[in-house]
C-alpha cells in the first residue's frame, strides 16, 4: 500500500487540468477493474484445473483474454440496471456482483448454488437482482434485456440502463438481429458489447460475416456504434464507460464492438489449433491482464508490492472457497419436488 | 348486451386485464392504433395510452421482450398474429420462458395469444393448430377455449397465472360464435385446469377441445337418431390436463374417441388415448379411438380443407364404428 501513496500526487500533478477527485476516482475505478480480472483469471484457472481433474460435470467455457472488455461493462453498471452476460464475461459477473463462490458452486454442482444444479456453469444468474441467467441460444438475451428496460420504463425508473454481450459469432443470429432493431425501435437505453474474438468456435469471421467492419451494424439498426480495444482495460473502460453514460443519458441504444483474441480454446476440451501462430502473436494477442497490470504500474496506481499481494490474496480465496465448495452437498433426486410450474396448483396431475 | 362474439370476448378479457392491472401491457403486429389483424384489440390503445404496443415483425424478440418485463414484474400479453408465426418465437418461448421457473426460481408471467385453426381459404401458414407442440414443453400452460365465455375468463386467468400460457383461440370460433352476456367472476363456474362436460351422455365419451368441441356436440345430435346417448367432455386446458374428468366419463361410457383439428402424431388426442389406456384400461369396453386432421399440410381450397379437418359428420362415422366395436 504505501508505495501507491507518492504516485498518486505524482500523478495529479502531471495531469493538472482534473481535479484531485477525478483522478481519485480513475484510479479507484482502474483498480477495482483489475482486481476483478484478476480475480476472474486466478478463478478460472481453477475451474480449468478442475475440470482437468474431472471434478466438474459438463463444459467449462473460460474468458482469458477477454477479462478486460468484460470487466469494463461490469464496473460501469449499478444496482438496478439489467446484466445478461455471456460466455466470456466472468470478469463482468464479478463485478456485477457474482461471487467466486457462487461461481464454483454453480460449476461444481453444490446444491447450494443460485442454480441448485438445475442448471450449470455460465448459465447462471438471479433475476430478481437484474442478473440475467444466459440460455444457450445465442442472441436471445438482448431481447430480454430489451424487456425488462420496458417495465422499467413502465414503472418510470428513468436512469436505468440495460447491458449484454455477445460473440461477433452470436451476432450472426435472427435474435441478435430483432432483439437490436427493437431496441432501436423503442429507443430502450441498452448498450450490447460485441466481443469480435475473429473465432467462433473455429469458424473464422470470413466464415461469419461479409461486411468489412462489424460497426457497421450500428448504422444500419440506427443506434450509436462505438470502437474499443479489446485487450486495453483503459480504453475499454473509456469508451464503454461513454455508451453506458449515454444510454443512462437516454440517448438510446449503444454498440460497442472491440477486436481481440481469446486466449484459450472455446472450451477446455478445444486447443485453438486453427489460430493461427502469427495472430497470436499480432497485437490482438496481447493479454489484456498482464497489459492492465502493466499499465496500473507505470502510473504508479498499483505497486509490484501490491499486485503480487493481491495476486496471492485472490488465489488464496480460489482456494479456499474451491475446498468448501467441494465438500458441500450435491442436489439430491428425491429432494426435488420435479416441477417445473410455478403456480402451487401445477404440480400434479399435468 | 345483446350478443358477444368469441373474439369480443377476448378483446373485453384484455380490457378487463388491462384496467384492473397496471402491470398489463399488450404487444404485438399492429395491435395499436389499429387493433389488431382480428380487431382482438380494437380500442385499446386508445383506452390505455401507451400500454398496447406495435412490434416490429420479430416474433423472437417479441416473446424475449415479454420475459424480460415479467422478471421485472411486468404481465405482457403478446399476439400472435397467427400461431404459425410463433414458430419464429419458439425459440424464446420454449427455452427461455418455459425454463426461467425451473432454472431460476423465478416466475414467466407471460400469455401468448394464438389465433389458432383452419378456416376455409387460409392455408398452409394460417391455420396451424399449435398446441400439441407447446404442451410438450414442461413449464408451459396451453389453454385452448371452445366458448365465449371460457375464452374471457380463461384469458383472464392466464394473466393472472404465474406461469407462460399459450393461449390458443380459435379463429373459426372468432365470429361463429357468440354468447348473450360474460360470467362476472372468473374461476367460478370451473377451476382453472378442470374439464368440462359439455354434453352428459352414457354410451360413449368424445374428448374434445377448441373448435372440435363443436363438431362433437354436432356429431352427438346426430347421433341421437341412432339411438345413441354421447358424452362430450371440453379439456379447457390441454396442459394441464384433467385426467380424472376423462376417467370418470370413461368409467360411465366405456368407450372413447378423441378428436383433435391438429395432427395425431405424438398429439392431444395420443396423450389422451395414453392415458386412459395406462389408467383406465378396465374401464374400456373397446379400443379408444382418435380422429385428427389428415397428415398433410392444412390445404388451401375450402373443398380440401373441410375434408382435411374433422367435422360433425366425420366424428359421427367415427363414433359409429366405435360404437359397433
Ligand atoms: C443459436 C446457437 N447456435 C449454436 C450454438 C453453439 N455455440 C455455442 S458458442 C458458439 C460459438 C460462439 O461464437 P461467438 O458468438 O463468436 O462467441 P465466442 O465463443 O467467440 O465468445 C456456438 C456456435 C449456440 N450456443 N447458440
Amino acid at each position: 500500500m504505501p508505495a501507491a501513496k507518492s504516485p498518486k500526487t505524482k500523478r495529479s500533478q502531471i495531469k493538472s487540468s482534473q481535479g484531485n477527485s477525478a483522478d481519485t476516482a480513475a484510479r479507484e475505478l482502474l483498480r477495482r477493474a483489475y482486481r476483478t480480472m484478476l480475480e476472474a483469471r486466478l478463478l478460472e484457472e481453477k475451474l480449468a484445473a478442475l475440470y482437468r481433474s474431472g471434478k466438474i460435470v459438463g463444459g467449462v467455457f473460460l474468458g482469458r483474454g477477454q477479462e478486460a472488455l468484460s470487466v469494463a461493462l461490469g464496473v460501469h453498471l449499478r444496482r438496478g440496471d439489467i446484466y445478461a452476460p455471456l460466455i466470456r464475461d466472468q470478469a463482468g459477473r464479478l463485478a456485477f456482483g457474482d461471487t467466486i463462490l457462487d461461481t464454483l458452486r454453480t460449476y461444481l454442482g453444490s446444491s447450494l448454488g443460485s442454480m441448485r444444479g438445475r442448471d450449470g456453469n455460465i448459465h447462471r444468474g438471479r433475476p430478481s437482482e437484474g442478473y440475467h441467467a444466459m440460455i444457450s441460444h445465442l442472441g436471445a438475451m438482448v431481447s430480454t434485456v430489451c424487456g425488462g428496460l420496458v417495465a422499467k420504463r413502465f414503472r418510470g425508473e428513468k436512469s436505468a440502463v440495460g447491458a449484454t454481450c455477445i460473440g461477433e459469432g452470436g451476432t450472426s443470429t435472427g435474435s441478435f438481429h430483432e432483439g437490436m432493431n427493437m431496441a432501436a425501435v423503442e429507443n430502450l437505453p441498452l448498450v450490447v458489447v460485441v466481443a469480435n474474438n475473429q473465432y467462433s468456435y473455429s469458424t473464422p469471421n470470413d466464415r461469419q460475416f461479409a461486411c468489412s467492419d462489424l460497426l457497421s451494424k450500428a448504422t444500419g439498426y440506427g443506434v450509436v456504434g462505438h470502437r474499443a480495444t479489446g485487450n486495453d482495460l483503459l480504453d475499454c473502460l473509456g469508451v464503454i464507460g461513454e455508451a453506458v453514460a449515454a444510454a443512462r443519458r437516454g440517448e438510446g441504444p449503444q454498440l460497442v464492438v472491440a477486436d481481440l483474441l481469446r486466449l484459450v480454446g472455446h472450451g477446455e476440451h478445444d486447443d485453438a489449433s486453427y489460430i493461427p501462430e502469427a495472430m497470436k502473436k499480432s497485437p490482438l494477442g496481447r493479454d489484456c491482464l498482464e497489459l492492465a497490470r502493466q499499465s496500473l504500474i507505470e502510473r504508479e496506481w498499483l505497486s509490484k508490492e501490491e499486485a503480487v499481494s493481491w495476486h496471492e490474496a485472490v488465489e488464496k480465496e480460489v482456494e479456499e472457497t474451491s475446498s468448501k465448495v467441494l465438500r458441500e452437498p450435491p442436489p439430491d433426486p428425491a429432494e426435488e419436488d420435479w416441477n417445473a410450474f410455478a403456480s402451487p396448483s401445477l404440480g400434479r396431475n399435468l | 348486451m345483446s350478443s358477444i362474439t368469441y373474439l369480443e370476448a377476448i378483446r373485453l378479457a384484455q380490457q378487463r386485464a388491462l384496467k384492473e392491472d397496471p402491470r398489463v401491457f399488450i404487444y404485438g403486429q399492429d395491435v395499436g392504433v389499429f387493433g389488431g389483424a382480428f380487431k382482438a384489440t380494437k380500442n385499446l390503445s386508445k383506452e390505455f395510452p401507451g400500454r398496447v404496443l406495435d412490434a416490429p415483425i420479430s416474433e423472437d424478440a417479441m416473446v424475449g421482450l415479454a420475459i424480460g418485463a415479467a422478471v421485472e414484474g411486468m404481465r405482457p400479453i403478446v399476439e400472435m398474429q397467427f400461431a404459425d408465426f410463433s414458430t419464429c418465437g419458439f425459440n424464446q418461448i420454449v427455452n427461455q420462458a418455459a425454463t426461467l421457473h425451473y432454472r431460476t426460481g423465478i416466475p414467466c408471467p407471460i400469455v401468448v395469444r394464438l389465433p389458432s385453426g383452419g378456416t376455409p381459404g387460409s392455408g398452409p401458414f394460417h391455420s396451424q393448430s399449435m398446441e400439441a407442440i407447446y404442451a410438450h414443453y414442461p413449464g408451459l400452460v396451453v389453454m385452448t377455449p371452445a366458448t365465449v365465455e371460457d375464452a374471457y375468463t380463461m384469458l383472464l386467468e392466464a394473466v393472472a397465472l404465474e406461469d407462460p400460457v399459450i393461449f390458443c383461440e380459435h379463429k373459426f370460433l372468432y365470429y361463429h360464435l357468440k354468447a348473450e352476456s360474460l360470467p362476472a367472476t372468473v374461476g367460478e363456474a370451473l377451476p382453472f385446469g378442470k374439464a368440462r362436460i359439455a354434453r352428459p351422455g352414457r354410451d360413449a365419451t368424445i374428448v374434445a377441445y377448441s373448435a372440435m368441441v363443436h363438431e362433437a356436440l354436432a356429431a352427438a345430435e346426430e347421433l341421437i337418431q341412432d339411438g345413441y346417448d354421447i358424452e362430450v367432455v371440453d379439456l379447457r386446458t390441454v396442459r394441464p390436463i384433467d385426467t380424472d374428468t376423462i376417467l370418470a366419463s370413461v368409467a360411465r361410457t366405456g368407450r372413447l374417441l378423441v378428436v383433435g383439428e391438429a395432427w395425431p402424431w405424438g398429439g392431444v388426442a395420443a396423450e389422451v388415448i395414453s392415458r386412459v389406456a395406462t389408467e383406465g384400461f378396465g374401464l374400456l369396453d373397446a379400443p379408444p379411438q382418435r380422429l385428427n386432421a389428415k397428415e398433410t399440410p392444412v390445404p388451401y381450397h375450402p373443398a380440401l380443407w373441410g375434408t382435411h379437418r374433422p367435422t360433425a359428420s366425420s366424428v359421427a362415422n367415427s363414433l359409429r364404428q366405435l360404437l359397433e366395436l
